[in-house]
C-alpha cells in the first residue's frame, strides 16, 4: 500500500511543484488551475492510502516473500454475466442522440437508464456480498 | 449472478466450471474482462480500418495539384474524421481499452477487472460514441470538419453549423467518460487484486505504464469534456465562453483543449512502449535490461508530458515559450532512457526474429524519426517556421504510427496465441511487416521535405509549379503500399481461422503470468500460480536453474546475460 501512497503523492508533488513554477513565472491562470486541479488529484487519494498504509500490516501484493497461498481466501464477488452495463449504456446512448435528434427520445432513453439503475441494484443484492 | 472468487492455491486440480451464455448474448451480456477486451480490440479495428481507407481518399487527392477526387467540404470532413477516428476511437480504446483490458489482469494473477459491470459499460459507450461520431457522415451538412482539434471559433455555430459538429462533440463526451471509467477500473485492479508476491516494482512493464497512462487519462479526459461541454454551450445556449463578441477567449478552448491533447498523445504512446518493452526481452531471450529506469522513466515522461500542453500554441503568441519549450526538450531524456534500455535488452540477446519482434523494432526505428524531430519542434524558432505545414504532419504520424501500428500489431501477433489459443502464419506475418515498413518510410519522409518546402496541411489543393507534386506522388504511393500490407494480415486471420495450428500456453517461453494461464484463459483466469519472486514468474517457474536475479540495493552480482542461452527444459 506505501509504494501505492508514495506514487500518488508524488503526482501531485509534481504538479504541485510545476504549478507554482508556471504561476510565478507567467501568471496565466487556466493552466494554473488545471495543474491546481492536477495536484488534488493525486493528493487526495494520495494520502488517504498513505493514511491507511501506516495503520495495516502489509498485504501479501506487498510483501516480496509472501506465498500464494498467503492470499489464499475469497478475493470478491464478481459478476458472471449482466445485461444491465448493456442497457445502461444504450439508454445513455439514446439520452445524447435526443440533443441531436429530438428530444422524444429521452423517453425511451431515461425508461433504460432507469431500469438499468433498478437492476443492477436488485441484481447485486440478490447475489450474496457484492 | 455473482460469484464469490477465491486465490487459487498452487496445482489446484478442478478448474472452475462455469456456464454462460453463448453468441450474440454473451456478447451483450459479458462482464468478463477478456471478452470486453477482445470487443474493444475489434471495433477499434473496425475503426483503424474505416480511418485507413479516409486516409487513402485524403491521399489520392493529394496525388495532383487541382485534384477532384473530393469537394474542399469533403476533404475537411475526411481529415477531420481521419484524425479523430484514429486518435480517439481506434489509438487510445485499441491500447487502453482492448490490450490492457484483457492482459492487465492476467499480468498481475487477477481474476477479472475490479468492477467488471463499469468495465462493460465502458465498452457500450465506446460503441455508443464511435456509432454517433461516424452518424456525422449520415445528416444534413456532414460530418464534423474543423479538425480533430475543434478550434474555436471555426467550431462555433456560425462557421461550423449543422449537427455533424454536434454528434462530433457528444461522441467525445461518450468516449471521454468511457475512458475515464476504464481507468479507475484499471487503477483499482492493479492496486487491490494483484496475486501475493506481486509487489509493484514486480509487475511488468506494460501494467506499470498501463497504470501510469491510467492516471494521465484521470488528469486529462474531464479537462476534455468539460472544453467540449463549454463548446456545446457556445454552440446551443448562447454562452460566450470562447467567441471574442460576448467577452470570450478562443485562445481558452486551444488551452483547455491541449491540457487534455499533450497528455492524450503519450495516452496513445506509453501502452504501446509497454508492449514493445514485453516483447524484446521474451525475443531476445533476456531479462529486461534496467527494469526500475523503465518504470522510472515512464513515469517522468508521463508527468512532463502534462507539463507542456501549450507548446502546440507557441504561434498564438500568448504562451510562456521558455517554459514549454524546456518541459518539452526534457522528455527527451527519459524517452532516450527507454530507448538506450530497449538496446541495453536486446544486446547480447539470442534474438529471435519473429513477426512481433520485427514490428517492436519497426516501431523503435519509427519513433525514434518522429521523436526526433519533435525535439525539433519543440524549439519555438523552428517551431514558428513549421507549424501547420506538412513537416509537422509527418512528425506526428511518425509518432503516432510508430507507436499506435507498429508497437501494436506487435502486440497484437504477440498476443495472438494467448487469445485464440492458435497461432498466425510466421511468413504472411513477416510480408505484412515489410510491405509496413516500406510503405511507411515512403508515405511519411517526402512530408518532411513537403513541409520544409512550405505546403501547409489540411489543404485540399496546392498551386503547381511550386515542385511539390512529385514528392505528393511519392507520399502516395507509400500510402497504398501501406493499405496493401493489411491484406497480409487480413489473410493471415482468415488462415489461422480455417486451419488452426494449436499454439499451447506459452509457444514464446515468455516472461510474465498472462502466459501461466491456459489459451485462451478459462473463466476467472487462472487455476493455478507459480510464485511470484521476480518481475519473470514464469520464466522462474519453467527455468529453475536460470532464475532472475533479483534488481534492487544488493542487485550488483547480476551476471551478464543472466537468462540467456537456449530453452532449458
Amino acid at each position: 500500500m506505501r509504494i501505492e501512497a508514495l506514487f500518488l503523492i508524488g503526482v501531485a508533488a509534481f504538479f504541485g511543484l510545476v504549478g507554482l513554477i508556471y504561476w510565478f513565472w507567467g501568471y496565466e491562470q487556466s493552466g494554473t488551475a488545471m495543474l491546481l486541479g492536477t495536484t488534488l488529484l493525486g493528493l487526495l487519494p494520495g494520502t488517504y492510502y498513505f493514511w491507511w498504509s501506516r495503520r495495516m500490516k502489509p498485504r501479501p501484493e506487498d510483501r516480496s516473500d509472501a506465498s500464494i497461498e498467503d492470499g489464499a481466501g475469497v478475493i470478491g464477488s464478481f459478476p458472471d454475466s449482466s445485461v444491465w452495463p448493456f442497457v445502461l449504456g444504450m439508454g445513455l446512448f439514446l439520452v445524447v442522440l435526443s440533443i441531436v435528434f429530438g428530444l422524444w427520445l429521452l423517453a425511451p432513453g431515461f425508461a433504460l437508464v432507469i431500469s438499468a439503475a433498478v437492476g443492477v441494484t436488485v441484481e447485486s443484492r440478490r447475489g450474496g456480498t457484492v | 449472478m455473482t460469484t464469490l472468487v477465491e486465490r487459487p492455491v498452487v496445482h489446484a486440480e478442478h478448474p472452475e466450471h462455469h456456464e454462460g451464455p453463448t453468441g450474440l448474448l454473451k456478447w451483450m451480456t459479458s462482464t468478463d474482462h477478456k471478452v470486453i477486451g477482445m470487443n474493444y480490440i475489434v471495433t477499434s479495428l473496425v475503426m483503424f480500418f474505416f480511418a485507413g481507407i479516409m486516409a487513402l481518399v485524403i491521399r489520392t487527392q493529394l496525388t495532383v495539384p487541382s485534384g477532384a477526387v473530393v469537394s474542399n467540404q469533403q476533404f475537411n470532413e475526411l481529415f477531420t474524421m481521419h484524425g479523430s477516428l484514429m486518435l480517439y476511437l481506434f489509438a487510445g480504446p485499441f491500447a487502453f481499452g482492448g490490450l490492457a483490458n484483457y492482459i492487465v489482469p492476467l499480468q498481475v494473477g487477477a481474476p477479472d477487472m475490479a468492477f467488471p459491470r463499469l468495465n462493460a459499460l465502458s465498452y457500450w459507450l465506446y460503441l455508443s460514441g464511435s456509432i454517433t461520431m461516424m452518424l456525422g457522415f449520415m445528416v444534413a451538412g456532414g460530418a464534423a470538419a474543423f479538425g480533430w482539434v475543434a478550434y474555436a471559433p471555426l467550431s462555433e455555430a456560425t462557421f461550423s453549423p449543422g449537427s455533424g459538429p454536434d454528434l462530433w462533440i457528444l461522441a467525445l463526451a461518450l468516449t471521454g467518460f468511457s475512458a475515464i471509467f476504464t481507468g479507475v477500473n484499471l487503477v483499482t485492479t492493479i492496486f487491490y487484486l494483484r496475486a501475493p508476491g506481486m509487489t509493484m516494482f514486480r509487475m511488468p512493464i506494460f501494467t506499470w505504464n498501463m497504470l501510469v497512462t491510467a492516471i494521465l487519462i484521470l488528469i486529462a479526459f474531464p479537462v476534455l469534456t468539460a472544453a467540449v461541454v463549454m463548446l456545446f454551450c457556445d454552440r446551443h445556449f448562447g454562452t460566450h465562453i470562447y467567441t471574442v463578441q460576448g467577452g470570450g477567449v478562443p485562445v481558452l478552448y486551444q488551452n483547455l483543449f491541449w491540457f487534455f491533447g499533450h497528455p492524450e498523445v503519450y495516452i496513445l504512446a506509453l501502452p504501446y512502449f509497454g508492449i514493445a518493452t514485453e516483447v524484446i526481452p521474451v525475443f531476445s531471450r533476456k531479462p529486461l535490461f534496467g527494469y526500475k529506469g523503465m518504470a522510472f522513466a515512464t513515469m517522468s515522461i508521463a508527468a512532463l508530458s502534462t507539463g507542456v500542453w501549450a507548446h502546440h500554441m507557441f504561434t498564438t503568441g500568448t504562451v510562456l515559450l521558455p517554459f514549454f519549450s524546456l518541459l518539452s526538450l526534457l522528455i527527451a531524456v527519459p524517452t532516450g532512457i527507454k530507448f538506450f534500455n530497449w538496446i541495453g535488452t536486446m544486446w547480447r540477446g539470442s534474438i529471435v526474429f519473429g513477426t512481433p519482434m520485427l514490428f517492436s523494432i519497426g516501431f523503435l526505428f519509427a519513433f525514434l524519426m518522429g521523436g526526433l524531430t519533435g525535439v525539433m519542434l519543440a524549439s519555438p524558432p523552428i517551431d514558428f517556421v513549421t507549424h501547420d505545414t506538412y513537416f509537422v504532419v509527418a512528425h506526428f504520424h511518425q509518432v503516432l504510427f510508430g507507436s499506435a501500428v507498429f508497437a501494436g500489431f506487435s502486440g497484437l501477433y504477440f498476443w495472438y496465441p494467448k487469445f485464440f489459443g492458435r497461432m498466425y502464419n510466421e511468413t504472411l506475418g513477416k510480408l505484412h511487416f515489410w510491405f509496413l515498413f516500406i510503405g511507411f518510410w515512403v508515405t511519411f519522409m517526402p512530408q518532411y521535405e513537403l513541409g520544409l518546402k512550405g505546403m501547409p496541411r489540411r489543404v485540399a489543393t496546392y498551386p503547381a509549379g511550386l515542385g511539390w507534386q512529385n514528392l505528393n506522388i511519392v507520399s502516395t504511393v507509400g500510402a497504398f503500399i501501406i493499405g496493401f500490407s493489411f491484406v497480409f494480415f487480413l489473410v493471415n486471420l482468415w488462415v489461422s481461422w480455417r486451419k488452426p495450428v494449436p499454439a499451447g500456453d506459452n509457444p514464446w517461453d515468455a516472461h510474465a503470468l498472462e502466459w501461466f494461464a491456459t489459451s485462451p484463459p478459462v473463466h476467472h483466469n487462472f487455476t493455478k500460480l507459480p510464485p511470484v519472486r521476480s518481475e519473470r514468474p514464469v520464466w522462474d517457474f519453467h527455468h529453475p536453474d536460470a532464475r532472475t536475479i533479483e534488481h534492487g540495493h544488493n542487485g550488483h552480482g547480476q551476471l551478464v546475460g543472466t537468462g540467456a542461452g537456449p530453452r532449458q527444459d
